[in-house]
């Protein structure tokens, strides 16, 4: 059993800043869910909180698989599993407001006559 | 006949280094089982990537990530600031139309997940012929500013390393 007075007093620094920023970053992000008040500004919020705030608790538990155990490079795959699907998702979710503030609300259209591909038919 | 044995090389790779990472050792006997599975798997569902882009320059795709990493660091403290100190009634929130330069499915996938990622700004659709992005920012004055840099920043640099 490791106690974290084993770790050192330098790793405890960074891993205790890291922590902690990346759980203020997360909380931005749920705070801007709460208080934005339009659906697309909305999607800001969960979208910026993945990549900032998990990544700084990510790297917290990163560099203290380091100092106490021989390390783990789990984090970096878990960091890039996120980043490929984050901008999916928040697509997704950004096409479905399209589709609810259509003929509602003018978006600008696409160059040259076209539409855009949420609201073609084809 | 390199072609059928290694259709696809970056993918060896990457699949070999994410096994690796998956069973989180570095001994002998996963990199050989990963470069295995590195190459079967490509092999293997060859059929699925008809027309692959040639990455031409490996070392411009590491230096493009790390500009998006510096990015998303620095715009997420001013997404923080505009969330945590700007009211509703200030914030501009507008949709920019983004012509694009860039003609690769693959290019075009990157430059949206970029935008995605980069705090500030969403990619919300793509124009039917392929030739505009519709980015929603969540406290744009000047829309045509947010174009412009995106033009500027990542754009053009995702247009040297695949077109």
């Amino acid at each position: 059993m490791i106690s974290l007075s084993d770790l050192g007093i330098i790793s405890e620094i960074i891993i205790s800043a890291l922590l902690v920023i990346g759980a203020f970053f997360v909380l931005v992000g749920s705070i801007g869910l709460l208080k934005l008040d339009n659906a697309m500004s909305r999607l800001h919020a969960p979208t910026k909180a993945t990549t900032l705030g998990v990544g700084a608790l990510l790297m917290a538990s990163m560099t203290y698989a380091f100092a106490t155990r021989d390390g783990s490079m789990h984090e970096i795959l878990v960091m890039a599993f996120l980043f490929a699907t984050a901008p999916i998702s928040g697509n997704f979710i950004a096409k479905a407001n399209m589709h609810r503030l259509r003929g509602k609300k003018d978006l600008p259209p696409p160059p040259d006559d076209h539409v855009w591909g949420t609201y073609s038919d084809t | 006949m390199r072609a059928r044995l290694l259709p696809h090389p970056l993918l060896t790779v990457l699949l070999a280094i994410v096994w690796c990472l998956l069973v989180n050792e570095i001994k002998l006997g996963t990199v050989v089982f990963g470069l295995i599975l590195g190459l079967l798997i490509p092999i293997i569902t060859a059929a699925y990537w008809p027309d692959r882009p040639p990455v031409g320059r490996p070392i411009k795709l590491l230096s493009y990530l790390l500009i998006v990493l510096w990015d998303i660091l620095v715009a997420n403290v001013a997404v923080a600031m505009i969330v945590l100190f700007k009211s509703n009634k200030n914030m501009r929130p507008n949709w920019v139309v983004v012509p694009l330069d860039l003609c690769t499915p693959e290019a075009i996938t990157m430059l949206a997940g970029t935008i995605t990622l980069t705090p500030g700004t969403v990619s919300a659709d793509l124009s039917d012929d392929g030739k505009a992005l519709l980015v929603h920012a969540l406290d744009a004055e000047d829309p045509d500013a947010v174009r412009d840099e995106i033009k500027q920043r990542y754009e053009r640099r995702l247009k040297e390393i695949f077109e």
